[in-house]
């Protein structure tokens, strides 16, 4: 049977909008759940309290304070090293096997789930270095993990500064070094900036390649060596052994408003820097 | 410039150290025993892990057939239909969603999936079902973003042209634009697939994590993400070995997922 | 008279392709000298061996010498970085930094570092006086470069050279872009400008390189055909071939 392609085109693009709106429609459903049924658990005291009886009681300052130090430390140790490889990568040498070895290392490093990143850091940080749970395995254990992504996109956007900028400083009698700083990375910081936020958010969110690193406890981390739990192992612990709805709601709002934040705030300030002398 | 060979000493370490330890169990027991073997029982010297590998396949596999399409319609929609403030809106949207960490899908599917599964389908709800539902909603932002851009990305001068030769838009989309986009998409679904077989707690939240072959879609299961994540707070010795083995395993199958795409990705490009 | 630059038997091949057959020529201080001629007969290859941009192409093999104030510049070791200060360069395309106006004529002298910010800004005021750009911008110089016109934009790449206080001044095609209004005010500055600096014009626009300029030479397929005082040149041409170009028969 031929159907008439008139007929079809308009039932295709009704089954497409079927889909795009069933999809749209799920996530906006999860996200609409975490909000309601978070909202109402929603205090002061949640935020700024400590847990009592695992959790089932109080607030989760300590998770807030341990997500907080966990995602800057690792990322504050990850951007230099990433940016690094980026510029070494674009600007300092030519295509060769060796940038071509480095690329593959990178890209290896981003298909590692995040469970085997989860194994070494609790293998090597927290047992042969003898780092405990803590702090610091967590945050050497995100680092390793969030570098390809700061790797990549630093790498875009550094490419994609134009080539007659890098000339117009180098005519001015600028050395290699000051073109880079002065040139390049300035005009390649939103793309730079997106990287780092997504990998804000990556450390924010995982659950696998910390909990076995820093470990879960409940008390507020004061030195790097301290255990201590992230708002998403905490939400983890509550939701997977069952020690309370509420709160688990309560943890996943906060999670999920932290991440739009970042997300917002990332996409505010990119806007903002490429507005202002573009 | 040290730092840009940071990470392959890094990618070095977790190998060296993954290997390390999951290796020479494999020598110890054999590596038939553990790769083949059907019983989970390491504290008296079974190593099985065949029935979290045939797990781990089968979630993948069913994330990717109840995420993919639903994805690709959506990213189609998005890129030959949707007006350009919906782009706008829908992508940084999507994008947005992506981040939502992977527990909160996994709590959600405790609570809502496994339920409906238990009440209309019957079992314990945990199950192969529940868990391709979660992944496949888990993958959908990344497969529809890259999709989205690899669609975006097809020259507009191709679809006039088709246009012109009196082709409708349907038959534009489906001879000359998904063809055209076919390496991104494609590209899209592997990063897809890689995500759902890496995932660890949202799978354990839903799978029941049970050590047996499922048998049926409504049979709990457990994968080897969930098994090394639900074990290694507690193990020693050769148990905790053998959950290095089973990351060994996990990574040569991660690591033939990426090759098949990229090389799968690459020809496709070139040919 | 004193020259600045002496180009001797100067030969450059990318790979195999010949790009300049054996230039000979000098530049006079304090002068100004266009280059014309037809595309791809190798003028911008020959800026860009004066101020060695060409270090940053690839397969580049050179013969001959260039001795600015009788040093070698090829064969000697130089410092790329430092001769850069020494010889400023305008291209084709107008392209401001993406900073400020007052930022992208401060680049220069801030890269040295010495200077004070009183200084600076006594700096930046003048340079944009020298390509007459100061009264249009005098009350937005923390505005973004970007938004200036073409023409604005392209005297802001002339002050940021001349910020820096450069022996030479390179221009490749200044107004290939620009209005007739733009390119008089940079013709007018270039006029002021030669009691200072020794001026390089690289010009399509024959009109422009007869009004501009005191002495000329006339390049076709990597060979200098002829060269002489401008006025000279455009009334009596001594090769048919400069004759015809200049009266547009070709190129
Ligand atoms: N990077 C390069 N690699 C290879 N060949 C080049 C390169 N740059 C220039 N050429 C070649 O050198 C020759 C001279 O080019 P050049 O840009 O100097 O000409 P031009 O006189 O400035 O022309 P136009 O008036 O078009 O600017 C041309 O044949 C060009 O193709
Ligand atoms: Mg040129």
């Amino acid at each position: 049977m031929r159907l008439n392609p008139r007929f079809t085109d308009k039932f295709v693009r009704a089954a497409l909008l079927f889909q795009a709106l069933f999809t749209v429609s799920i996530l906006v459903f999860i996200v609409f759940i975490v909000f309601v049924k978070g909202a109402a658990n929603i205090t002061p005291e949640f935020i700024f309290s400590y847990p009592e009886d695992m959790g089932r009681h109080g607030g989760i300052f300590p998770a807030i304070v341990g997500t907080v130090f966990l995602a800057v430390l690792s990322i504050a140790l990850a951007t230099p090293l990433g940016v690094g490889t980026a510029i070494y990568l674009t600007e300092y040498t030519k295509e060769s096997t060796l940038t071509r070895i480095i690329r593959f290392g990178v890209e290896s490093l981003a298909g590692i789930p995040s469970i085997i990143y989860g194994l070494f850091g609790f293998i090597f940080f927290v047992i042969k270095l003898k780092l405990g749970w803590s702090l610091i395995s967590g945050t050497l254990t995100i680092m390793i993990m969030v570098l390809p992504t700061i790797i990549r996109t630093a790498e875009e956007a550094i490419k994609s500064v134009p080539r007659n900028l890098r000339m117009v400083s180098f005519s001015l009698g600028a050395t290699k070094w000051e073109t880079v700083t002065k040139v390049v990375l300035p005009s390649a910081a939103p793309g730079i900036l997106t990287g780092i936020m997504l990998s804000v958010g990556r450390a924010v969110s995982e659950t696998a390649a910390v909990i076995f690193t820093m470990g879960s406890s409940l008390r507020l981390p004061t030195s790097l060596l301290d255990s201590g739990r992230t708002m998403a192992v905490h939400f983890y612990i509550l939701a997977r052994e069952g020690i309370s709805l509420e709160k688990a709601y309560a943890t996943a709002l906060v999670l999920v408003v932290s991440i739009l934040l970042i997300n917002i705030v990332a996409y505010y300030t990119m806007n903002k820097m490429i507005a202002r002398y573009n | 410039m040290v730092s840009a060979f940071s990470s392959l000493l890094f990618l070095f370490i977790i190998f060296a150290f993954i290997l390390g330890e999951g290796l020479p169990l494999f020598y110890k027991v054999g590596a038939g025993k553990i790769i083949f073997g059907f019983t989970w029982a390491p504290t008296k010297g079974f190593f099985g892990i065949f029935p979290m590998i045939i797990s781990s396949y089968m979630v993948t596999l069913g994330a990717l057939i109840f995420g993919a399409p639903l994805a690709l319609g959506c990213a189609t929609y998005l890129s030959e239909y949707a007006s350009r403030k919906m782009k706008m809106f829908l992508k940084p949207a999507l994008e947005l969603l992506a981040g939502i960490p992977s527990v909160v899908y996994g709590f959600l599917g405790v609570v809502y999936v496994v339920p409906l599964i238990r009440e209309y389908l019957g079992g314990p709800g945990f199950s192969i079902l529940a868990t391709s539902v979660v992944l496949g909603i888990m993958i959908l932002p990344t497969i529809i973003s890259i999709s989205f851009d690899s669609l975006m990305s097809v020259p507009q001068t191709y679809r006039e042209a088709s246009v012109a030769m009196g082709a409708t838009k349907w038959q534009t989309i489906y001879k000359v634009v998904l063809p055209a986009a076919q390496s991104g998409i494609l590209a899209s679904f592997i990063l897809g697939m890689g995500r759902a077989v890496g995932e660890t707690m949202a799978v354990i939240m839903v799978a029941g994590n049970a050590l047996r072959i499922p048998m049926s879609l409504l049979d709990p299961l457990r994968t080897l993400t969930s098994n090394i994540a639900l074990e290694l707070a507690y193990a020693a010795g050769d148990h905790r070995s053998a959950l290095f083995s089973t990351g060994v395993v996990l990574l040569i199958i991660i690591m033939l997922l990426n090759f098949i795409a990229n090389f799968w990705v690459k020809r496709k490009v070139a040919g | 008279m004193d020259v600045k630059v002496a180009i001797q038997q100067l030969r450059l091949s990318f790979g195999k392709k010949e790009v300049l057959k054996g230039i000979d020529l000098d530049i006079v201080k304090n002068r100004i000298y266009g280059l014309m001629g037809p595309s791809a007969s190798g003028k911008s290859t020959l800026i860009s061996v004066i101020n060695k941009m060409i270090s940053f192409e690839d397969g580049v093999t050179m013969s001959g010498s260039v001795l600015l104030d009788g040093e070698d510049i090829i064969n000697g070791d130089i410092d790329e970085v430092s001769l850069r200060k020494r010889i400023g360069t305008v291209f084709a395309t107008p392209t401001p930094l993406p900073r400020s106006i007052f930022e992208n004529v401060a680049f220069g002298p801030r890269l040295n570092n010495s200077t004070s910010r009183a200084e600076l800004h006594a700096l930046v005021e003048q340079s944009l006086r020298k390509s007459f750009l100061w009264d249009e911008v005098k009350d937005r110089l923390q505005e973004s470069a970007m938004k200036l016109s073409g023409g604005q934009q392209q005297r802001l790449c002339l002050a940021r050279t001349l910020a820096l206080n450069p022996e030479i001044i390179l221009l490749d095609e200044p107004c290939s872009g620009l209005d007739p209004i733009s390119t008089a005010k940079i013709e007018e500055a270039l006029a002021e400008l030669k009691d200072q600096h020794t001026i390089i014009l690289v010009s399509n626009n024959t009109k422009q390189i007869a009004r501009a300029t005191d002495f000329v030479a006339f390049f076709y397929l990597g060979e200098l055909i002829e060269f002489g005082a401008t006025d000279k040149v455009f009334t009596t041409p001594a090769v048919r071939m400069t004759e015809e170009y200049i009266q547009g028969k070709f190129g």
